[in-house]
């Protein structure tokens, strides 16, 4: 029962009420337990656990290729980013080099995803906000991503598309055009995301001083990805520990100081200018070459400890490996942004009204399944 | 019997001679009573399925979609067939909930919006009641369907349905007062509480370009209040679903939730033709004074499509609001009534007082 979680006893005019785990607005399942008073938000405890599948316990049981399957379906949304981070951990760790042509397109195919899940957060937030709008707007754009991943990886959400070593396949011959096509297309159409959301004062009073996150609380708390950068933390690991191409081009680090739920809207309609930066950089410079390395057929990690970092759309996703030297990881763990970053709801929440507690989990973009794994 | 669609009254008058000759006095009156009551009745299911299907629409206009496409050409009998299904599912019973107001709630909201479309004028001489206060019975009733949300968020025994209708509550008891405000004005300008005689005032213009500054603005704010008061969005507090899920009709299936779902759109249908009717003319064809052929052309036009017209205009301001903007937050919205839109209304009175008085008006 909702009582029995909430701390202490409730006050009178106080009230705890479930929101979750089936609620339109968690995205998931996700459950908030809320102490109210009328409007109020006392008090935030979130409860996962309803979307747990062992996740981690099913890696010990499989080879390092099968693995790439599961890390798809932690955070879904940053499924190509996921999945490289896996195969970054398998190949410093056996001390392969994979070809230029393949950090590339893995970066393009970084940021293509990278766009596509803010986009997709785009709509999930207006509709939080109640802007109905925005949803179809955003999925209506978001359908050119996943069509230019259909015809390169075969699927177009869970692409699966990297393997240790290298990738599944070459691109599509169409890729390179496809994917100019959609940046001319995207840049015409990000302007209309403004046109609709940014600039409506009705938003802006939503957001603006909404869901104050410090960044010496962004940091104690552990938010990354776009939620941090809103705070003004600089927790980018593309530009602090580059990996594939993102040494080669040149982009910024978006930072917004405010820390309201507006300057983590802002960071996110940013970074797709700066994805579209990014592509537009390596699109045309697409290495010839060889789309995997030479792999052994059974890969085995050397007995150590390796752990590899990479900027997934909601933040630092994090891969630790425990390997005996068998063909499968004795132990592997995964840090993920989301579950630091829900960690924080409670000190941006309270105080709030249940409006506002939308609204900011909007702005934190959660994905459910990264969380509880 | 005549029947002439530029003025119905001699054709109601005539049918009412025809009953009157044949039937006691009593009698002639129940049949009317009877029939006008079937004719609404049906109109208002009508104008309530086909305002959902042209929401639907709208919104999928606006959303780059189709909006519904298979059942009948262009999806037109779609929400028949919704409304067939909403009839046959099961009403599903509520633990702990309070039977007798929950199941009331739905009928005190439907009923409200239903005894407002009496004083309604459709065309010249089409309205089921001429009152000589026609305004203050339709806000009088408008009023009473708040109580049906604040029963059916009580009695479901859900926190959510609660604080929706508590939402509901605060919200329609604020905005009612910017309604009647904004109305108040063009009364003043009208001289009158009956709504024939403000449509007949408006024969020579609308009071909406006749009334100077002070009726755009009372248009205006009437267009925000009156949102408010049907909860549509941006305003839609008391069903807000990413946050109540659907506040208070949570706990309502079948056809009590058909109920809520055909009020909500009957009563934005009521408000669109309060604003046509006090605002822009209600029935009475554009005129501009002086130039009379062109009056004459507007003449041609039957009154009864004048009045469509008109109210499918202020719904589709209604509707292009909702699928546009965010939705507001409690605070903001009472912050909004009474820090603005009451002010602002209090001093337009003053002024259109002083416009009327001075003779300033057109």
């Amino acid at each position: 029962m909702a009582e029995e979680i909430i701390s202490g006893q409730l006050e009178e005019q106080e009230f705890s009420i479930n929101m979750g785990p089936q609620h339109p607005s968690t995205h998931g399942v996700l459950r908030m337990v809320l102490k109210l008073k009328g409007e109020t938000v006392k008090e935030v405890k979130p409860q996962l656990g309803y979307i747990h599948r062992g996740i981690e316990k099913m890696t010990e049981k499989l080879t390092y290729p099968q693995i790439i399957h599961l890390t798809d379906r932690l955070d879904y949304l940053s499924a190509h980013i996921l999945n490289e981070a896996v195969c970054l951990t398998v190949e410093n760790a056996i001390e392969v080099e994979v070809p230029e042509r393949v950090k590339y397109i893995r970066t393009i195919m970084d940021e293509l995803n990278r766009i596509a899940s803010h986009q997709l957060w785009w709509c999930a937030f207006g509709m939080d906000l109640g802007a109905l709008t925005s949803f179809f707007y955003g999925l209506r754009d978001r359908e050119k991503i996943l069509d230019i991943f259909e015809e390169s990886c075969g699927a177009r959400l869970l692409v699966s598309y990297n393997v240790p070593g290298g990738l599944m396949n070459d691109i599509h011959p169409n890729f390179q055009k496809r994917v100019k096509e959609f940046i001319t297309y995207f840049r015409k159409k990000l302007p209309e995301y403004d046109a609709l959301l940014t600039g409506n004062p009705i938003m802006q009073e939503r957001t603006k001083g909404v869901g104050m996150l410090t960044k010496e609380q962004a940091i104690a708390y552990g938010v990354t990805g776009p939620s941090g950068r809103g705070s003004g933390f600089s927790c980018d690991v593309r530009k602090h520990q580059p990996y594939s191409a993102y040494s080669k081009v040149d982009f910024k680090e978006i930072l917004y100081p405010e820390g309201d739920t507006f300057a983590r809207y802002k960071v996110r309609i940013d970074e797709m200018w700066e994805s579209m930066k990014i592509i537009e950089q390596l699109i045309d410079n697409i290495p010839e070459g060889d789309y995997t390395a030479k792999m052994k057929a059974v890969i085995k990690l050397p007995v150590g400890e390796y752990y590899q970092r990479v900027e997934a759309a909601r933040g630092e996703f994090g891969v630790y490996v425990v390997s005996d030297g068998n063909k499968t990881p004795y132990r592997m763990k995964f840090r993920s942004p989301n579950f630091s970053n829900l960690s924080a709801i409670n000190l941006m929440a309270s105080g709030q009204k249940i409006a506002d507690l939308v609204a900011i989990g909007g702005s934190m973009d959660f994905v459910i399944p990264d969380m509880d794994r | 019997m005549k029947f002439n669609i530029y003025d119905f009254s001699s054709f109601t008058s005539s049918f009412d001679q025809l009953l009157m000759e044949n039937f006691s006095p009593f009698w002639a009156v129940a049949i009317e009573m009877v029939l006008i009551g079937i004719a609404i009745l049906a109109f208002y299911a009508i104008v309530g399925l086909y305002l959902v299907y042209a929401e639907r629409k709208i919104c999928a206009f606006m959303q780059c979609r189709v909006g519904p496409n298979r059942v009948g050409p262009y999806g037109f009998f779609q929400t028949i067939a919704d409304l067939i299904k909403l009839l046959m599912k099961e009403l599903i019973p509520i633990k702990n909930a309070d039977k007798l107001l929950f199941n009331i709630a739905p009928f005190i909201v439907i009923i409200a919006s239903f005894m407002a479309i009496a004083a309604i004028p459709f065309a010249k001489g089409l309205h089921a009641v001429d009152f000589n206060i026609g305004i203050f019975y339709i806000m009088a009733v408008s009023s009473i369907g708040v109580v049906g949300i604040l029963i059916a968020g009580w009695s479901s025994n859900n926190k959510y349905s609660l604080i929706g209708a508590m939402r509901s509550g605060a919200q329609i008891v604020s905005y009612e007062l910017s309604v009647g405000l904004s109305l108040v004005t063009i009364v003043i300008l009208a001289g009158s509480l009956q709504l024939s005689t403000i449509v007949e005032g408006q024969r020579d213009g609308w009071f909406i370009f006749t009334g100077h500054i002070p009726a755009i603005i009372a248009f205006l704010v009437f267009l925000v209040a009156a949102t408010a008061e049907t909860n549509r969005g941006p305003f839609d507090l008391a069903e807000a679903e990413s946050e109540l899920t659907a506040g208070f009709h949570t706990e309502y299936s079948g056809i009590k939730f058909a109920f809520f779902f055909l009020a909500e759109y009957m009563n934005m249908f009521i408000v669109a033709s309060i604003a046509a009717t006090i605002f822009l003319g209600g029935w009475m064809p554009f005129h501009v004074g002086g130039w009379e052929a062109f009056n004459h052309i507007m003449d041609f036009i039957p009154p009864f499509l004048w009045y469509i017209g008109k109210t499918a205009f202020v719904i589709f301001i209604m509707m292009w609001f909702k699928w546009t903007f965010p939705r507001l937050r409690i605070d903001q919205l009472l912050t909004l009534e009474w820090k603005y839109l009451l002010p602002i209304n209090l001093v337009n009175i003053l002024i259109m007082a002083f416009v009327v008085l001075t003779g300033w008006h057109f």
